[in-house]
Order: C-alpha cells, then sequence, then structure tokens
C-alpha cells in the first residue's frame, strides 16, 4: 500500500486564541456530539482569557445542566467557572426558536400589526413546527449575538437536522415561503399577480389551486393569506437580515468546524459539507473526528491473539487473556477507524483534521467537558 | 445473548416493519438486514425510505434510488428485496395526478416550488403524503387479490421526530376535512393502529440512545402506536471475567498478574506496553458497566429484545446479508 495520506493537523488552541477569530460553527450529523464539542470548545477559549458564549441548540438534559441551563432562555447567562480558570468569561443560552421569531416580528413590524402576525394560527404553525424555522433562528440569535459586541467568540452549535447541510439551505426555503408571491396566487390566481403563473403553466393552475385548497383546505389557505399580508411589509426587513447573517458566515472572522464521527454516514455527512462549504466560500478551518480509540499499546493484534489462544488452551491467566483480547479488539476498531479517516483524507487532502479519543463515559458536567477540550486540544 | 424473548409470532404477522431509532445507531442498517432476512425463503419485501437522504442506496453500495420500486438484493432461499425513496412532492404529484389530470402544470408547479409550499403550509401533509404512500405499497395487490408484498420495511425519521410522523390523525387535523386525501388518510390511520404495523426501535448500549429509546416507547404507548422489538446494534463482547470488572472499572487491574500471565504465553513487554494494555483494560471495564446499566434500563421496558455484533469491518453490504442471518437466527421471519 502507498503511504498514507497525513492530513494537516487541526490545531484548536491557534483557532480559539485568534483574536480574529470571532464566530465558531459547529456542523455535523446528529449523534456525532456536536453539542459537547461546541460547549467544550466555549469552556477551553474561555478558560485561555477570551469572553465567549456558546449558543446550543436542543442540549442532552445533563448537558445543559452542566451549563447550568436548565430551560429555553433568549438571553445568555454567565456559567460558574471555578477559581483557577484563567480570566476569561463563558455565557451560555439554549436557543428558544418560537421567542426568536417572536421578538423578530415584534421590532420589524408595528405594535398593531405585530400583534396581528403573533395571532394568526398560520403564524403560530410555521413559527413553532416548520421544519426550517430552527435553522432560521439560529441564525437570527447568532447574528443578535454577533451584533450585540459584548462577547470576543460566539459559538454555535448547529440544529440536528436531517442532513447537515439543512443548516444552510432553510433559511432560504423559509424565505420562500414567506415571500408573499406564491401565496397570492393560489388565493387569488386571476388577479394580477397570478397572470404570470397562469400563461406559463394554462388551465392546470386553476385546478391546482382547486386541488390545494380541497387538500389543505379554505380556512387555512385564508389564514396564510392574511398572515402574508400582514407580513409583507416587513418581509424586506426580514429577508436582509437573513442575508446578512449568510455574509457574516462567509466573513474572515467566521471559522466553520465539521464535526463527524468515526462512522460510514457521519464521515459521508461531513465530505458533503466540505464540498459544500468549499462551494459557497464559507471559511472551513478543519474536521473534529470525535470518539476515536486510538490504541495504547504498541503490540500487534496476531500477536496478542496468538498468546491468548496459548493461554486460554493452557487454561491459565484468565486477566492476562482477556486483557490480550480487548486489546486485539481495540486494535481492529482502531484500524478500522484509520481506514475511514484515510478515505476522507483521500477525497479532502487540504482538510486540517484532529482526532478526539471518546471518554469511556458520557460527559455531563464541566469537567467532562474541560477534559474533552484537553483532547480537541490534542493533549 | 440468552434473553428469552426473541422475535415473536406476532411481530411475525406484521406487515409494515417501521424502523426507528436515534441518530448514529444505525438505523438504516439495521432496516436493510431486516428486510433481507424477511425476504429469506422466497418472499419479496420492500424497503422504503423517506427522508430523501438516500441511505438504502448507500448501504447497498448503488446509485441513488429514482422514485419507483426497484430489486436492490436477492434473499438467500430465492426471495428479493426491492427498494423505493418516497418523496413528499412526487407522492402529492402522483396523487393529484390520480384525481385532478394535471399533467404538464404539474411539473412547471413543482419546478416553481409552489408543491414544496403547499406542503410547507400544512406541516402534516408532508407526513400524510409519505405515510399515505407506504399504505398503498403495504394494501396493493396483484390481479389475484394476492398482496404485492409480503411485509414492507419503512426506514422511518429517528426516534425524536417519528411519533410525530406516524401520528397522521393529529397531521390531519390541520387539513381539510373532507376530500380525497382525507379518505385516504382514514386508511392509514387504520394501518398503523392495526396489528398489521410493528414499530422497531434500534439502539446502542449508550446512554443517549437508551433514554430516547425508553422515551420513544411511552410516546408510541401514548399515540397508540404499537412498540415491536429493540434492535440492540453493535454489541461488543465483554472481555473481563466478571469478578475483575468492577475493579477495574474502578482503575484497579493487578499489573503484575497481568504480566505474569503474559510471559507465561512468551509476552515479555516493555512497561510501557503494559501500562497501555492496562489503561485499555479499565476503559473497557467501564465501558461495559456502562452497557451493563444501559441493558438493565431496556430490559425494564419488557419488549421482545433483538442483538446485532459490532462489525469490525464496517457495514458492507456482504455485512448486511450477515446481519440478516443473525436476525434470522432470533426468530425474524
Amino acid at each position: 500500500m502507498s503511504a498514507r495520506a497525513r492530513p494537516p493537523l487541526l490545531d484548536i488552541d491557534k483557532l480559539i486564541d485568534d483574536p480574529d477569530t470571532r464566530i465558531l460553527v459547529c456542523c455535523g450529523s446528529g449523534g456525532v456530539g456536536k453539542t459537547t464539542t461546541a460547549a467544550a470548545l466555549a469552556l477551553r477559549a474561555a478558560n485561555r482569557g477570551r469572553r465567549v458564549v456558546v449558543l446550543t441548540i436542543d442540549p442532552a438534559r445533563r448537558l445543559a445542566q452542566s451549563l447550568g441551563l436548565s430551560e429555553l432562555s433568549n438571553h445568555p447567562r454567565a456559567v460558574d467557572l471555578v477559581a483557577d480558570d484563567g480570566g476569561g468569561e463563558l455565557h451560555a443560552m439554549m436557543l428558544d426558536m418560537r421567542r426568536t421569531f417572536d421578538d423578530m416580528v415584534l421590532a420589524h413590524a408595528g405594535r398593531q400589526r405585530a400583534q396581528q402576525i403573533l395571532s394568526n394560527p398560520f403564524y403560530q404553525t410555521i413559527s413553532s413546527s416548520f421544519s426550517g424555522t430552527q435553522e432560521y433562528m439560529a441564525m437570527e440569535k447568532l447574528g443578535q449575538l454577533v451584533h450585540d459586541d459584548q462577547w470576543d467568540l460566539v459559538v454555535v452549535d448547529t440544529p440536528p437536522s436531517r442532513s447537515a447541510l439543512d443548516f444552510l439551505d432553510a433559511p432560504q426555503r423559509l424565505s420562500t415561503v414567506l415571500d408573499g408571491k406564491i401565496i397570492r396566487m393560489l388565493s387569488a390566481p386571476a388577479r394580477a399577480g397570478g397572470l404570470g403563473l397562469k400563461r406559463l403553466v394554462g388551465a392546470g393552475f386553476g385546478l391546482f389551486t382547486k386541488a390545494v385548497s380541497t387538500i389543505i383546505g379554505g380556512q387555512l389557505l385564508a389564514d396564510a393569506s392574511a398572515f402574508v399580508q400582514a407580513f409583507d411589509s416587513m418581509f424586506g426587513g426580514f429577508r436582509e437580515r437573513a442575508r446578512a447573517t449568510y455574509e457574516l458566515l462567509r466573513s474572515p472572522g467566521t471559522a466553520f468546524l465539521v464535526i463527524a464521527a468515526p462512522e460510514p454516514d457521519a464521515l459521508r455527512e461531513a465530505s458533503y459539507f466540505v464540498d459544500r462549504l468549499s462551494g459557497d466560500e464559507m471559511p472551513l478551518a478543519g474536521l473534529v473526528v470525535n470518539r476515536t480509540h486510538p490504541v495504547l499499546a504498541d503490540l500487534p493484534a496476531t500477536r496478542a491473539l496468538a498468546a491468548a489462544e496459548d493461554l486460554e488452551r493452557a487454561g491459565s491467566a484468565p486477566l492476562a487473556s482477556a486483557v490480550l483480547r480487548l486489546h486485539a479488539d481495540r486494535v481492529a476498531v482502531a484500524d478500522r477507524e484509520k481506514r475511514m479517516l484515510s478515505r476522507f483524507t483521500r477525497a479532502h487532502p487540504a482538510v486540517a483534521l484532529i482526532g478526539v479519543p471518546a471518554l469511556p463515559s458520557d460527559v455531563h458536567d464541566l469537567d467532562g467537558l474541560r477534559e474533552i477540550g484537553h483532547r480537541l486540544a490534542g493533549e | 445473548m440468552t434473553s428469552p424473548d426473541r422475535w415473536t409470532d406476532e411481530l411475525s404477522r406484521a406487515r409494515l416493519h417501521v424502523v426507528t431509532g436515534k441518530g448514529g445507531t444505525g438505523k438504516t442498517t439495521v432496516a436493510a438486514a431486516l428486510a433481507l432476512a424477511l425476504a429469506s425463503g422466497g418472499r419479496r419485501v420492500l424497503l422504503v425510505e423517506v427522508e430523501g437522504r438516500q441511505g438504502i442506496a448507500q448501504v447497498f453500495d448503488t446509485a441513488p434510488l429514482p422514485y419507483s420500486e426497484e430489486r436492490i438484493a436477492a434473499a438467500p432461499g430465492g426471495g428479493e428485496v426491492r427498494a423505493l425513496a418516497v418523496d413528499a412532492e412526487a407522492a402529492l404529484l402522483e396523487y393529484l395526478s390520480m384525481f385532478y389530470n394535471l399533467g404538464f402544470a404539474g411539473r412547471t408547479l413543482r419546478k416553481m416550488g409552489a408543491i414544496e409550499f403547499a406542503t410547507t403550509l400544512a406541516p402534516g401533509l408532508r407526513d400524510v403524503l409519505l405515510t399515505g404512500k407506504v399504505k398503498e405499497c403495504v394494501r396493493r395487490t396483484d390481479s389475484g387479490g394476492r398482496h404485492v408484498y409480503d411485509a414492507v420495511v419503512l426506514d422511518a425519521p429517528p426516534t425524536g421526530r417519528v411519533v410525530k410522523f406516524l401520528d397522521v390523525t393529529k397531521a390531519m387535523a390541520d387539513l381539510a376535512k373532507v376530500g380525497p386525501i382525507r379518505s385516504q388518510s382514514d386508511g392509514v390511520v387504520r394501518l398503523l393502529h392495526s396489528g398489521d404495523t410493528a414499530v422497531h426501535l434500534v439502539t446502542l448500549l449508550e446512554e443517549m440512545p437508551v433514554r430516547e429509546t425508553l422515551d420513544a416507547v411511552t410516546e408510541l404507548d401514548a399515540a397508540d402506536l404499537r412498540p415491536g422489538a429493540v434492535i440492540t446494534n453493535r454489541v461488543r463482547p465483554p472481555r473481563l471475567p466478571a469478578r475483575s470488572m468492577t475493579a477495574a472499572a474502578g482503575g484497579r487491574v493487578d499489573a503484575s498478574r497481568v504480566r505474569t500471565g503474559l510471559a507465561e504465553a512468551g509476552l515479555e513487554l516493555d512497561s510501557d506496553i503494559l501500562e497501555g494494555l492496562v489503561e485499555e483494560t479499565v476503559e473497557h471495564a467501564i465501558r461495559v458497566q456502562a452497557e451493563q446499566r444501559a441493558r438493565a434500563d431496556l430490559d425494564a421496558v419488557d419488549l421482545p429484545a433483538l442483538e446485532l455484533p459490532e462489525l469490525t469491518d464496517g457495514a458492507d453490504t456482504g455485512a448486511l446479508y450477515e446481519l440478516a442471518e443473525l436476525l434470522g437466527e432470533q426468530g425474524v421471519r
């Protein structure tokens, strides 16, 4: 076999110590430990003297508790760091998407119009259960945190989407829905707004409208129509903010970390994400591979297994043979992980990478997060 | 692996097997293996995915699936697995064209995003369309009145979303009270809440996946949906003798005893290698203990329990057959 491709090593401390790094976005597929990584990075940066806020999305309960978060809140809270920590500050918050949306409406629409929007049943559906809302609101909150200018560094976790890419696309999808064009055509296809489309698709359009209203019901369509009319005046501002946040993500102060686990699915998602980020000219800092199992003892698996078999045949030293077997298991796991990572590196040779060895048990306190921080930094 | 409660006859009678699990537990791989196991012995099984991830194509290492039912694998004993990636937009168009002659207009509307829009307006509509298509596959019969598929396996959304996805009754509350979708969805509700459907939960022996599994069982019960089997994936063998486990997990491994034992097998190792082995042993023991706690929590739900081992070489297509065989040995048919 030819020499294994060696990726550049991702230097986490250099990244979080750099005063020009203002935003760190942690993205990746579900179940890879994104939220834990975001929290550990934020804690480490704070321990190294920066004023940090971490925006988490839907953290596991015990992880949230370790950060002193017991409920959704729309404002960051200070996390108690023990005295020997290095002079920085850590704040944490859990995104409340409904409140963030409400606040946006209140900020952008006049008082009366805002009430009209907030009480519309269609708004209530879209602000609490549309699949893109969480992503959109995470980006909105990120924009606000950066704008507040109270922190040196904002660390963001991304929502547990169906796919990692959703988080870049969802704001656009929501924009499309909130844009009044289609709904105006649906609710009044004969009027001027609908003419262009009608010419395009001919008589089919009337049928489509009829079909849609049969399916989703006239009342919902009417609510949606009222909502869009009320929303129309603030829509420009809305879209403008989404655009500004998107630009913020492309700015030099932002760094993306793609988080993965040494599993085929997670690495495949990571590959898509790396390609997508480079396609959109988003600044990728590197890949964090959580939960690796490096071999701790330099002993080939074949030798370990042969010796274990000798002992088992002789019926002696059960502890030693168990140790040899579990070592051989570990070598096999480590080899498999290395193979998968080298496949990723062959496809993306320039992407810097750091493996984070698995802790034997789950993280649910600051000590655990600090330990993850050491491992992220390769200590 | 000696649990008495394996696959049951009741589960064998199910025609729709819904497979869910927390992200990262390998639910697509398990769904594929389950489809192969159910197809063994000459039966025809359809494997369906609904999240647009093309996960089935990936585990079978084939090109992305189109919106049609394609043969994807042969099963032992002459059976076959077909696969379908259901897409809500395509399902809606298929639907509309059954009742309204949309033709070309439908395609144009799709390009404009009008259909994405309609499914967004009523979030429940997407799920109703997807489950509606699944129901159609489960109930479809040939000209002789026989079911086209002996079983349908659905690679469903993850545990956190699955009950919302399956709870069509609730979704329909948003939608029209009459019309073609309403009458179809009544059929979906009947299927999902009947003995023809079982919702299997894939988990790992780790704290978070187990907690999500337990939560999902509670939610399924509350929504009157039937939990099927709990399938524990990637189980690794405990290596240490039980009597050494607790001490090792507490960091106490008798290094001199290990050294003597290794010497007996002719291995004279440097002290840093020995230290490394001891450290690996401690980590192993801590993990095994956490797994034992996780297993005890799972036992509390009292559902049929199946286990699949960790495959060191990863889950390639060959491994799917191995997993299918192991499911067969645990009674899946």
